[in-house]
């Protein structure tokens, strides 16, 4: 027995903060997959408490989501009764942990684009907004902090961990073009202070990037050419595994609770 | 039935009382009165809501957290009573008390340097060892047990602690 998928109604605040909210989930899920077997026990430690800290922003995002639409659907429904194409979160998320290197040059991609985000959301004029971004931008410095410590120690490494760091940061760079996705949803909630203009945030994002990059010894690639289609709904292959897993128990045991 | 004055005033009393009683289960030496994540404590006509404040998004003693309130509640007879979480203004280690903070640090844990901020947040300031008090101390891991605690080692006394993460 399967449980059918929730509709959502997507106003722009409501489709705003889900966007938000599942980069976060899918973001947190995927680096709680390392749990038990990340290479050190530290390490295991500080990516659980990282998918923690993303998950805890998801929920409050999802909560207030739900307010908005105002339609009876919460953050469980949101997580858990929503198929593939209505989740809204960045391809760069969703793509698989790889190997540990991969890993961290995702989280360092996201990390670098969502510390100065929810800190110049911290203005926003949705209050709400802005109460979340007080409490993620904390999060995302300390993540943004650890993850270039590990791209500098993995790129200015051993040979083996150097490789491994630049074909992490080659294989992903494609999806970094879409931490600056707006569209017209989005415009309204810019001009009203609202949102973030993404475009903002480029110059600085870059300059964090090359930075720590410079220091690992590593390069950008030359190639510009960018993935797009997360935010529409149009996801690579591995979110519907992703949220087979995710999803398994609510659609195997519809409204179950424990 | 209506209320006096003098009687919401004793309820909230005794309903701010219980709540500040319950411990952060993950720190069971400090109240959530000494954390600062209780936030405030009001009467309304359907009860009492009691307003707490998460540390971290993610933290996951927040939900037990509220739970024990509502059991302290009722423990003092208040039944209809509802937890409620808000966000802002965000909590900082500033809100611990100086009696949390001295509790923490006889528990083994160096407490929050007072002044939080994102060098503080980066343990970029002298964290003492609760076991020797010396400051030759280093970090040995950003992440600790828990999310709000890091980990750190004396290089006095040899010994691992928790640092209370500052922010």
């Amino acid at each position: 027995m399967t449980t059918a998928s929730i509709k959502v109604a997507e106003s722009p605040l409501v489709l705003y903060a889900l966007r938000r909210a599942d980069d976060a989930l899918i973001l947190g899920h995927r680096v709680s997959e390392w749990c038990g077997h990340a290479p050190m026990l530290e390490e295991d430690m500080a990516l659980a408490n990282i998918g923690l800290d993303l998950i805890g922003q998801a929920r409050e995002l999802y909560t207030y989501a739900a307010k908005v639409e105002n339609a009876g659907n919460d953050e469980d429904k949101f997580a858990y009764l929503r198929d593939v194409r209505q989740y809204r979160n960045l391809l760069l998320v969703e793509q698989p942990n790889g190997d540990f290197a991969r890993t961290i040059a995702r989280q360092f991609f996201y990390s670098a684009f969502a510390d100065p985000y929810w800190r110049a959301m911290m203005k926003s004029a949705d209050a709400t907004l802005a109460a979340i971004a007080a409490k993620s931008e904390k999060e995302s410095a300390y993540h943004l902090r650890h993850t270039s410590e590990w791209m500098i120690r993995l790129g200015d490494g051993t040979d083996e961990s150097h490789r491994r760091a630049q074909v992490a940061i080659d294989d992903l760079w494609s999806f970094s073009g879409e931490l600056f996705h707006v569209d017209a949803s989005d415009v309204e909630l810019i001009v009203g202070g609202v949102a973030v203009d993404p475009e903002a945030l480029r110059a600085g994002w870059m300059d964090t990037v090359s930075s720590v990059l410079a220091q690992a010894t590593l390069t950008l690639p030359a190639n510009n050419w960018m993935q797009k289609g997360g935010r529409t709904g149009h996801h690579s292959e591995h979110l519907g595994h992703l949220l087979s897993e995710l999803q398994s128990m609510q659609r195997t045991f519809p409204n179950a609770t424990w | 039935m209506v209320n006096s004055a003098a009687s919401i005033h004793d309820l909230r009393q005794t309903a701010w009382n219980a709540a500040a009683q319950v411990v952060d289960p993950e720190i069971p030496v400090l109240t959530i009165a000494d954390l600062g994540v209780l936030r405030d404590v009001t009467v309304t006509d359907e009860g009492v809501e009691v307003a707490i404040t998460p540390t971290y998004s993610g933290c996951p003693a927040m939900n037990m957290i509220a739970l024990e309130i509502e059991l302290a509640l009722a423990r003092e007879g208040i039944r209809n009573s509802k937890v409620r979480t808000v966000l802002s203004p965000a909590w900082t280690t500033d809100w611990m008390t100086e009696h949390g903070r001295q509790k923490l640090k006889d528990y083994g844990i160096a407490p929050p340097q007072a002044g939080s901020g994102r060098r503080a947040l980066f343990g970029e300031q002298q964290v003492a060892c609760p076991q020797c008090g010396s400051i030759d101390t280093e970090v040995l891991s950003e992440f600790g047990s828990t999310s709000c605690k890091a980990l750190w080692r004396c290089r006095s006394c040899r010994e691992p602690f928790d640092y209370f993460k500052c922010h």
